[in-house]
């Protein structure tokens, strides 16, 4: 199968602080990887370094085979060559945020047809009809003309899945996404995801749901301090964790 | 005189002053709202400089920011209209002896000059509405591949309105007060020389003078009408 995404020796410091100490990754096409690891691992900010929200420090990530050009600075750090070029694989990495951050002054219809309409060129007609049939397969149809601040956050979020898929990307990448609901509302959105993985996307999933990443998962990283401590298959990962650290995490996540 | 013969003089028949008032009530509003044109570019502008990362452009928008603010209106208004005349002259007198004779237009240079005072007061509304966009807004955009200027276009400056709108409200109301003070420049035929020309002839003062009055409280009630329809219109999702 086709490489969709592969991370290879990521580096990102803030300040002093070494976040990412060289981390690599490969997801192929239809891969559902579930990154998991205790907070302040690293985990959340690998996902922004792929689709550059943060700037890594070095490294190279590639998204279908195409290398995003980096240039290094004298102070350490790194910028993109050609910010054109970030901007054309960011419509390829849609990502779904703990906060969904749907646009609030737009309605749920408006943030589903925006980046289509805007980034993609999509004809306006074309952009609501596709927006329409992700909002139903959200189930939230019927939320179409409301304002995100009018949702609970289990709508918002499905919403922002929509918005995302109606990008047709390559590979979904989701930050902490059931993070920053009231535990009744988990359940709807990680249906949701549950079925895009059905489905056959690419994704790269943040997430403290061990079940989730148990059940669904193809692919399980355990990241320790900027490290992949150990990644594997879910049975093994959880199952049988070889890391004494990845049994502590886990042993202390009820699940 | 009595009181009927008082509103006779408001007639707008050749003997009555209406017609020149609702001359100066246009003229009034033609200055504000071409001086609030002239201020919501600058502030734009400014609150860019300011908010940017380079140091010139936040030194040049610091110092007009700050003088502009720490100087009477009136003050500023006179110092624009004749430096700035005096100085486009010079200008135009080294390009060539034709323009020796060049007079400045009265209202553009007062509409500049009340513009160019109003945009240091707009450059401080838009920068606090800006930063007051929660920075997981843009990211969205970023997310989703949407350059600088698309985001700009399509999720800070109408999230800004919404921060900027009672500020904004707020100027427009001084500016179609500040506009008077253009009627210390000479032959304005703003509302209030209107006021004050009607009042000479007439000795009326009390009554003309209360009439430019009722028209600017007239101007202010319809405007915050407006700026009230605007407010709800940009908090549509918010409440």
């Amino acid at each position: 199968m086709d490489t969709t995404l592969k991370v290879e020796d990521l580096h990102k410091k803030f300040g002093a602080v070494e976040v990412l100490k060289g981390v690599s990754l490969e997801a192929r096409t239809g891969d559902v990887i579930a990154m998991i690891g205790s907070s302040g691992s690293g985990k959340s900010t690998l996902l922004r370094c792929i689709n550059l929200l943060e700037t890594p420090n070095s490294g190279r990530v590639y998204v279908n085979g195409e290398l995003i050009r980096m240039k290094p600075l004298q102070d350490g750090t790194a910028k993109p060559e050609d910010i054109k070029q970030v901007e054309r694989i960011r419509s390829k990495l849609a990502m779904v945020f703990q906060s969904f951050n749907l646009w609030t002054h737009r309605t749920i219809l408006e943030n589903v047809i925006e980046a289509p309409i805007h980034v993609l060129g999509l004809p306006r007609k074309e952009a609501i009809e596709r927006a329409e049939i992700l909002l139903a397969k959200v189930g939230i149809a019927e939320k179409r003309n409301f304002y995100p601040n009018h949702l609970s956050g289990g709508q918002q979020q499905r919403a922002a899945i929509a918005r995302a898929l109606a990008m047709e990307p390559s590979v979904l990448l989701f930050d902490e996404p059931t993070s920053a609901l009231d535990p009744e509302l988990i359940g709807e959105v990680l249906q949701v995801m549950r079925k895009l993985a059905e489905e056959g996307r690419t994704m790269l999933v943040v997430t403290h749901e061990i079940g989730f990443a148990r059940d669904v998962a193809s692919e399980i990283v355990f990241l320790h301090k900027g490290q992949i401590e150990e990644k594997g298959p879910p049975r093994e990962v959880i199952g049988s964790p070889k890391s004494e650290r990845l049994r502590q995490f886990l042993s202390a996540t009820r699940h | 005189m009595d009181q009927a013969s008082l509103f006779s003089l408001l007639s707008f028949g050749p003997d009555g002053w209406g017609m020149r008032f609702v001359e100066g009530l246009v003229v009034t509003v033609e200055v504000s709202v071409a001086a609030y044109c002239i201020s919501l570019i600058l502030g734009l502008i400014g609150a860019g400089a300011k908010l940017s990362n380079s140091k010139v452009a936040r030194g040049i928008a610091d110092l007009y920011t700050t003088l502009v603010r720490a100087l009477p209106e009136l003050l500023l208004l006179l110092l624009i209209y004749f430096s700035g005349a005096d100085a486009l002259k010079f200008i135009l007198s080294l390009i060539s002896e034709d323009f020796e004779d060049f007079e400045i237009n009265t209202f553009a240079a007062a509409v500049a000059a009340l513009g160019f005072i109003g945009g240091a007061y707009m450059t401080e509304v838009m920068r606090g509405a800006i930063l007051s966009i929660p920075n997981s807004q843009i990211e969205a955009a970023k997310a989703c591949g949407m350059s600088r200027f698309l985001t700009l276009r399509r999720v800070i400056l109408p999230q800004m309105l919404r921060y900027a709108l009672p500020g904004m409200g707020n100027l427009w109301l001084s500016a179609t007060k500040d506009s008077s003070l253009i009627s210390v420049l000479g032959n304005t035929q703003d509302l209030l020389f209107m006021g004050y020309r009607a009042s000479a002839v007439t000795k009326h003062y009390g009554f003309f003078y209360s009439v430019a009055a009722i028209l600017f409280l007239a101007i202010t009630i319809i405007s915050m009408i407006v700026i009230k329809m605007l407010e709800a219109r940009v908090n549509r999702g918010y409440r």
